[in-house]
């Protein structure tokens, strides 16, 4: 017998008590939770993230799509950053008015190379104004997980209002659970020594977040 | 379970030395209470959190219910995914599996994310016998393991230890294992985050093989989550070419939808937060993208033991959260070691004796490893009952009973040195079965009460070691009443409808 057997047959001893007929059905789930904490304007939501991001210590910005080149260039400038990693799918113009070193993320790119870079750019899928979070599915526009992973520097661009949402139930509604994701809500950080909260530890230690709208 | 709590003493013992520990309590104490404050407000952000904790409940009741049905449907959807699914019925199995695997890729080295389920199988142990070097990549983790020691703590496993001692580990033991600690490392967090930073980094970047665990595993799709705050989690799952995950069978979750739940439950109980900094969630593997290799094994070392008990059968709702170790009054003073197992505090004390029966003196003294006062149930996000759970243990480990151990029913005996305790309990019973006899036996004891020990002799001794045998009244209650009311028409039975 195959240890898949041997648990198997054992969880099927173990709940002899159970009816079997009516299936997992039989256990009701009350799903008389709220889907959002609160009726919010849209406007109002986008200033709860915005909020919510910054209580993670993440550095948040607002602009127009118009400003973005400008203000992407200037963030990048202001932190010195020589190079920049970009996933295939980021808008060219994004970075039009930047004049520093663009990678294209490629498949070869070992994670040594990548932690040579300064920065990255990237979309997001989605973020949750409740929590503060920004959700990655690895989209044409944010690229594989390693790339906001390694370079030390992350700024994300949200799109309101389209990409943000309320709660954590409307986000996992509009995610693809076949696709990589990743959530983040606000930089690396670290409670581990008597509590005292320091940012960065392995992943970017600085995360910014440009609120774009339209 | 483990093979690190060989000759742990019983919780009593443990217990004694670490409450006399000053240093450690005073550690414990900022520690949990901190925690325990920041959580109840991050708590009552959510205006429904009662339901949350109903529908965290229920979704995991159905699953436990359930649970060969919700095993089968996520094998065949994470193999669906690219991954390859292996069992393991018990940690001596699961610590050959990984070894295997990991062998197979020829790599000597690996790069861990906390797990709770490797620790209790002493994974890293197994693999270091094969000769292969596990590192352990959570903060709290590699100053444990730097340090030699155990954790202590679900959440925070190097809770029992304060910056100093923490630089002192940093500098004596990184260079034995690689990058050393930074010429004069203060015990600021910040430089010590620092120091843990570049000494991890370059096992990062060249780790072939990561293991990890997982806080959920969803049967619907196939997706496993990891939660964490440092971003050593999404190193060990993107960065290396192998990914080797070892979940306990209890994990699964049915439906993708039922992850709203859980990660609202989740972070806001465990680190107080809204959410924590990082989620990672894949299914199986992504072309291009993460590991191109990954194995699932899914453990069951005594889960399904525990799932035969109905009543203890609830424990396995756990989501590992820890809020019921800072609010527990035993944790905070005897501190997690005390506790022998992965799992300290109160949930330790009722999954520790099922995950691994209560044979040992280890484990038939953690059901008393409480005060029964409640305070874990009211905080737990799942509702487990562990109150309950602990008195259900307590009568299995005096009266011993049906149990189910390695798949097989069985009746074990009464745990050694609870016989005095089963004698006077059944004198007890007997005594107060009989008012004459009681009444004689508490006048007897009022009028000889200046001869009585502040300790019980003998068999009576392992009662009074960690209890104060209270002083018996000049007069017992009945007395009392037929001296002052005795008169008295309704004489107390009745009530007198004012």
């Amino acid at each position: 017998m195959s240890s898949r057997d041997v648990v198997l047959a054992r969880v099927r001893r173990a709940l002899t008590d159970v009816p079997r007929a009516a299936g997992p059905e039989e256990t009701a789930v009350p799903r008389d939770y709220l889907r959002a904490h609160g009726d919010r304007s849209a406007e109002d939501t986008a200033r709860l993230l915005a909020e919510n991001l910054a209580d993670y210590r993440a550095v948040v910005h607002d602009t127009h799509a118009a400003g973005l080149p400008g203000l992407l260039a200037h963030l990048l400038g202001e932190r010195g950053s020589r190079s920049v990693v970009v996933p295939p799918g980021l808008p060219p113009e994004w970075l039009a008015d930047c004049d520093i070193e663009v990678v294209p993320d490629a498949p070869e790119t070992t994670p040594d190379a990548l932690d040579a870079i300064d920065s990255v750019v990237t979309g997001c899928a989605v973020a949750i104004a409740e929590t503060g979070t920004i959700v990655l599915d690895a989209g044409p526009d944010q690229g594989r997980r390693r790339i906001t992973l390694v370079p030390d520097h992350h700024i994300c661009v949200v799109r309101v209002p389209e990409q943000v949402v309320a709660s954590v139930p409307q986000a996992l509604a509009r995610l693809a659970p076949g696709h990589p994701l990743t959530w983040i809500s606000g930089p690396s950080a670290t409670s581990d020594i008597e509590l005292d909260r320091v940012e960065g530890v392995h992943g970017p230690r600085t995360l910014e977040v440009v609120l774009m709208t339209p | 379970m483990s093979v690190t709590d060989l000759g742990m003493p019983a919780f009593p013992a443990a217990a004694a030395r670490s409450t006399r520990d000053t240093r450690l309590r005073a550690n414990l104490r900022h520690a949990t209470h901190t925690i325990r404050d920041k959580r109840a407000r991050a708590v009552g952000e959510l205006g429904d959190w009662a339901q949350l904790r109903a529908a965290g409940r229920a979704v995991k009741d159905r699953t436990l219910r359930h649970l060969d049905h919700y095993l089968e449907r996520l094998e065949e959807a994470v193999t669906a995914a690219g991954g390859q699914v292996h069992w393991a019925a018990d940690a001596a199995e699961a610590n050959r599996i990984v070894t295997r695997l990991v062998r197979a890729t020829g790599e000597r080295e690996v790069v861990k994310v906390k797990s709770m389920a490797t620790q209790e199988i002493g994974l890293n142990e197994a693999l270091a016998e094969a000769g292969i070097s596990a590192y352990e990549t959570d903060l709290a983790e590699l100053i444990v393991q730097l340090g030699k020691d155990r954790p202590s703590h679900i959440l925070v496993p190097a809770i029992h230890r304060n910056r100093a001692e923490i630089r002192d580990i940093f500098r004596s033991e990184m260079g034995d294992w690689g990058r050393p600690a930074p010429d004069g490392l203060s015990d600021r967090p910040a430089e010590l985050a620092e120091a843990a930073r570049l000494h991890l980094r370059e096992k990062f970047l060249r780790a072939k093989v990561g293991i990890s665990g997982a806080n959920f595993m969803v049967a619907e799709t196939g997706t496993l989550v990891v939660v964490e705050s440092e971003g050593n989690g999404r190193m060990c799952l993107t960065l290396p070419e192998t990914l080797i995950s070892v979940v306990g069978i209890e994990k699964v979750v049915p439906t993708w939808q039922d992850l709203e739940v859980f990660l609202q439950l989740l972070p806001r109980s465990s680190t107080a937060e809204r959410m924590n900094p990082y989620t990672s969630m894949w299914t199986g593997t992504t072309d291009g993208d993460g590991p191109q290799t990954f194995h699932l094994v899914l453990l069951d070392n005594g889960r399904t033991d525990t799932l035969a008990d109905t009543v203890g059968r609830q424990a396995l709702r756990c989501i590992r959260c820890s809020a019921c170790l800072n609010v527990c009054p035993v944790y905070e003073r005897a501190g997690g070691h005390a506790y022998g197992s992965a799992y300290p505090g109160p949930i330790g004390a009722i999954l520790t004796p099922q995950l691994r029966g209560t044979a040992s003196e280890l484990d038939a003294s953690l059901p008393y490893a409480s005060s029964l006062c409640g305070a874990c149930y009211e905080v737990c996000p799942v509702a487990i009952d562990i109150p309950e759970v602990l008195v259900h243990l307590r009568e299995r480990v005096v009266e011993g009973g049906k149990v189910t151990r390695g798949g097989v029913k069985t009746v074990i005996r009464p745990a050694k040195g609870h016989a005095a305790e089963r004698a006077a309990m059944r004198a007890a019973g007997f005594a107060f079965g009989r008012p004459g006899l009681l009444r004689a036996g508490q006048r007897l004891a009022a009028r000889t009460r200046k001869l009585h020990p502040r300790r019980l002799p003998g068999p009576g001794r392992a009662w009074t070691d960690t209890r104060d045998l209270p002083p018996v009244p000049a007069e017992s209650f009945r007395d009392w009443w037929q001296r002052t009311r005795g008169g008295e028409q309704g004489g107390g039975r009745q009530e007198s409808g004012q």
